[in-house]
């Protein structure tokens, strides 16, 4: 578990010709599918986002985090409070809040750096589950709207175009996606990729060839916190609404059960891991209020047994096969 | 077969790298047997492999019965006690305590108290240290708590891997006076591993000298001392 | 003065709780040197079978003890069915499974029990003693229950056989495969022991708090901040460590911070600790020759 391998050097023609009719293929469902399960994809992007943010942390460089809730707690506010306060337009918000948990991860980095496995866990779940207080604290209300939270206005497509605006966020959060994953694509194949998984498999040599652990792991740490953070304000500007009880320890387990389902150290298991999040609630659901989280608790003990690789390794599986028989 | 331990074919492997390529030994009952070789020819793999604790292929027996696959807490259970390198001690724990440990399976405080005795008697600098942390003995003590500790046992048969590792000459040559007085009174059979050749090919009894996995030669450690080819590559002369 | 003896002496009961279920965070850590996120989960579900139990009708003590049996068992179970096959595994892999299983048994319970609070009964008289009005009974009685569990596991470490075989398990548990002892049952037992203390913790606080299905989080939350203050190897500095949250917790959240911000104290000491002294204020720095 957690062997992630970093991406290949250039995609072969054919890799780039598939990839091409993913993105097309992407563009078709606002069309054809209802409004709110445009809304519905919009946060799948949204999750994907945040699951490559974690998924940097915990599957290439090793650091678990059970804490990315706040991250995507405070990329959420952060939009929140500029679009409602400042009036400021929703594609600001997003640098925005990715500067805003550059820093904020990058500080907490910096001690954390210093824990190891467990007892770095222990610290950022000890972040999550304190949190929601946080946010309704009176004194910073005028802020963060205590426990009623903001709301936002979805904004309308630009420059008249015919999309509603539904569809115009999906639009608008796909090419954001496509962005986070180009640049993590990019981090990752080079010296700072390598560097981080180095620093995963074997810290004593990593550090005796140069790299400067500290550095990186909080580097590495606040850049996952940026990408979560862009995240959480794509999920506010969907969902129109942040509140207190919304990010929750809950949330941060979500994260965490979405990279292992999705697969750890893989770009696509971010993908995988964000659809999984999103639908297997709303299919649990109808059978009891309980049965979500009995789900992913049970879905993720199975894959650390069965799939310690997640789906993405399991499609990997799959797709050397048919490779072979062909 | 009368042999405490037979190996036959016995091959060990770490994860895909093979390391022991079927080798064939015995060990007699009450003798002292020398397991000699370079560095990387297998001898810790071997006595590991006798422990269960690497994975293996083959035939084991002691005492007429088979111990291959065998989980390592059964195999010490019947009376194999093995000092690994490193010594394996209870470093936060205290002398007495690790001590304790040794006699683990064969009962509780008032049952040990004889026998924890006896290792006083046979180390006795240990008695005066049997309240310090053990990671705060000298090495030369930790090697003498790490016997006292397998001999807590009452093993018929002791691994013992490099004792002499570390420890300065006029220490090393106590404990393995100390080591000969318990071959002979309390008739334990010794499968020695050690890299220097000379001081084992002293004490043993028997002898046998692995490379790179196989057994290149073995016999009465008598005779391994005036082999040429042994004295050229191994005592120096 | 008054109100900070009443606020001193009820910090030192919720810090009881948080005692004992720190006890069982740091078995664990000596059995398996990994913090085990679930315990908190367990309590309350152990407290939730007592509820049942007693519900049925048995009294109290009875259920008391039944509890703590059952939990004992399911352990074991756990650490033997769940854990074992990735023993051998990555940490990560464990905490995720830690963290399914706090998931699950959240979920389970809300689904047998629904999310309603329920009240638990205490054993303990509803007067207080002596007639003050500084501490209830119950806040007595929980102390004392937690001040007895510590005695018996120091006893059972210290003094036990057993006891000695499990420190050495989890200190090195190849050495300790080489002198006889079954190192996957010590760690079993180790389970087995801090689930039945989890229970007894949940079981002193639920008069308290109520009883629901979430219960636990914030007190477990306390907990580690009150093991890792304490050091982690360390059952007298769990002890001493949940109390001082507790009374850390009251007081602060009576005189400065107020009562919505105390799982924020939590966060802090915690991180403080893990910053300024991970070994903790009684953590063992122990000297080793090499």
């Amino acid at each position: 578990m957690g062997a992630g391998n970093l991406p290949h050097a250039a995609l072969a023609p054919w890799k780039r010709v598939a990839v091409a009719a993913c993105l097309a293929a992407l563009c078709v469902p606002p069309f054809v599918l209802s409004n709110f399960s445009v809304f519905q994809l919009t946060l799948v992007i949204a999750y994907a986002v945040v699951l490559l943010g974690l998924n940097m942390l915990t599957g290439y460089n090793g650091q678990i985090s059970l804490g990315h809730g706040a991250f995507y707690a405070i990329g959420a506010y952060a939009a929140a409070i500029l679009m409602d306060h400042y009036a400021v337009p929703y594609w600001m918000t997003l640098p925005v809040a990715a500067a805003l948990c550059l820093a904020a991860g990058f500080l907490f980095g910096l001690p954390a750096l210093r824990l190891e496995g467990p007892y770095l866990a222990l610290a950022t779940f000890a972040l999550a589950v304190a949190l929601p207080q946080l946010l309704k604290y009176k004194a910073f209300e005028a802020w963060t709207g205590g426990v009623q939270g903001i709301t936002i206005v979805k904004p309308d497509a630009p420059l008249g175009l015919p999309v509603n605006a539904d569809q115009w966020l999906y639009f608008f959060a796909l090419a954001v996606a496509i962005l986070m994953f180009s640049l993590g694509r990019n981090l990752l194949r080079g010296r700072i990729g390598r560097a981080m998984v180095a620093v995963r498999d074997n810290p004593i040599a990593a550090e005796a060839m140069g790299i400067d652990i500290a550095l990186y792991k909080s580097l590495t740490f606040g850049v996952s916190a940026m990408f979560t953070g862009v995240g959480g304000a794509l999920g506010a500007i969907a969902v129109q609404f942040v509140a207190p009880d919304s990010f929750n320890a809950f949330l941060s387990i979500a994260f965490l059960v979405g990279i292992v389902v999705g697969g750890l150290g893989t770009l696509q298991g971010a993908v995988y891991g964000a659809i999984f999040i999103q639908f297997v609630p709303n299919i649990a659901d109808r059978i009891s209020r309980a049965a979500p989280w009995a789900i992913y608790g049970i879905m993720v003990i199975l894959f650390v047994y069965v799939a310690p690789g997640g789906v993405a390794s399991f499609v990997h599986y799959v797709s050397r096969r048919w490779r072979r028989k062909t | 077969m009368g042999e405490l331990l037979t190996a036959r074919g016995l091959h060990a492997a770490y994860g895909a790298t093979q390391v022991l390529h079927g080798i064939d030994f015995d060990v007699a009952a009450g003798s002292v047997t020398a397991l000699l070789g370079a560095n990387g020819a297998g001898k810790t793999t071997t006595l590991r492999a006798l422990c269960g604790m690497v994975r293996t292929r083959g035939t084991l027996r002691f005492d007429g019965e088979r111990i291959d696959g065998c989980a390592t807490e059964d195999i010490v259970r019947r009376g194999i006690a093995h000092v690994p390198d490193g010594r394996g001690t209870f470093l936060d724990l205290t002398a007495e305590e690790n001590l304790r440990l040794g006699g683990y399976t064969r009962g509780g405080r008032r049952a040990l108290g004889p026998d924890i005795e006896r290792m006083y008697g046979h180390f006795p600098r240990l008695k005066e240290r049997r309240a310090q942390q053990a990671g705060t003995l000298s090495g030369g003590e930790q090697q003498m708590l790490a016997i006292a500790r397998a001999l807590m046992l009452r093993p018929r048969l002791l691994l013992l891997d490099e004792p002499s590792f570390g420890l300065a000459p006029k220490v090393v040559a106590d404990i393995f006076q100390i080591l000969a007085t318990i071959n002979r009174e309390e008739d334990v059979a010794i499968l020695l591993v050690e890299q220097n050749a000379s001081l084992a090919l002293e004490f043993a009894d028997h002898a046998f000298l692995l490379e790179t996995g196989r057994i290149a030669i073995q016999g009465e450690a008598r005779a391994l001392r005036s082999d040429a080819a042994v004295r050229r590559s191994y005592l120096g002369y | 003065m008054d109100t900070f003896l009443a606020q001193f002496l009820s910090g030192l009961a919720t810090g009881g709780v948080y005692a004992s279920l720190a006890l069982a965070l740091v078995m664990i850590h000596q059995a398996t040197r990994l913090v085990n996120f679930a315990q908190g989960e367990l309590a309350m579900f152990s407290t939730y079978i007592a509820w049942s139990l007693v519900n049925a009708g048995i009294p109290y003590w009875g259920a008391f003890a039944l509890t703590l049996a059952i939990s004992f068992a399911c352990g074991i179970a756990i650490e033997r069915v769940i854990l074992r096959p990735v023993e051998r595994g990555p940490v990560l892999s464990m905490v995720v499974i830690f963290i399914g299983l706090l998931v699950i048994l959240n979920s389970v319970a809300g689904w047998i029990y629904s999310y309603t609070v329920r009240p638990f009964p205490s054993p303990f008289p509803s007067e207080p003693l002596f007639g003050q009005h500084y501490i209830s009974s119950h806040d007595l009685g929980a102390i004392a229950v937690t001040l007895a569990v510590l005695v018996l596991v120091y006893a059972f470490f210290r003094f036990t056989p057993l006891g000695l075989a499990m420190r050495a398990a989890a200190q090195n548990p190849e050495s300790a495969r080489l002198v006889g002892i079954r190192v996957g049952w010590m760690r079993a037992l180790g389970w087995g022991l801090a689930t039945a203390i989890g229970a007894s913790a949940g079981m002193m606080v639920a008069p308290i708090v109520f009883l629901d299905p979430n219960m636990m989080s914030g007190v477990l939350l306390y907990a580690f901040a009150a093991a890792l203050l304490g050091g982690i190897d360390n059952p007298f500095g769990a002890v001493f460590g949940g109390f001082f949250v507790g009374v850390l917790e009251n007081l602060l959240g009576a005189y400065l911070i107020g009562q919505e911000l105390k799982l924020t104290v939590a966060l802090v000491v915690i991180i403080a600790v893990l910053v300024v002294k991970p070994s903790g204020l009684f953590g063992r720095t122990l000297v080793r020759r090499v």
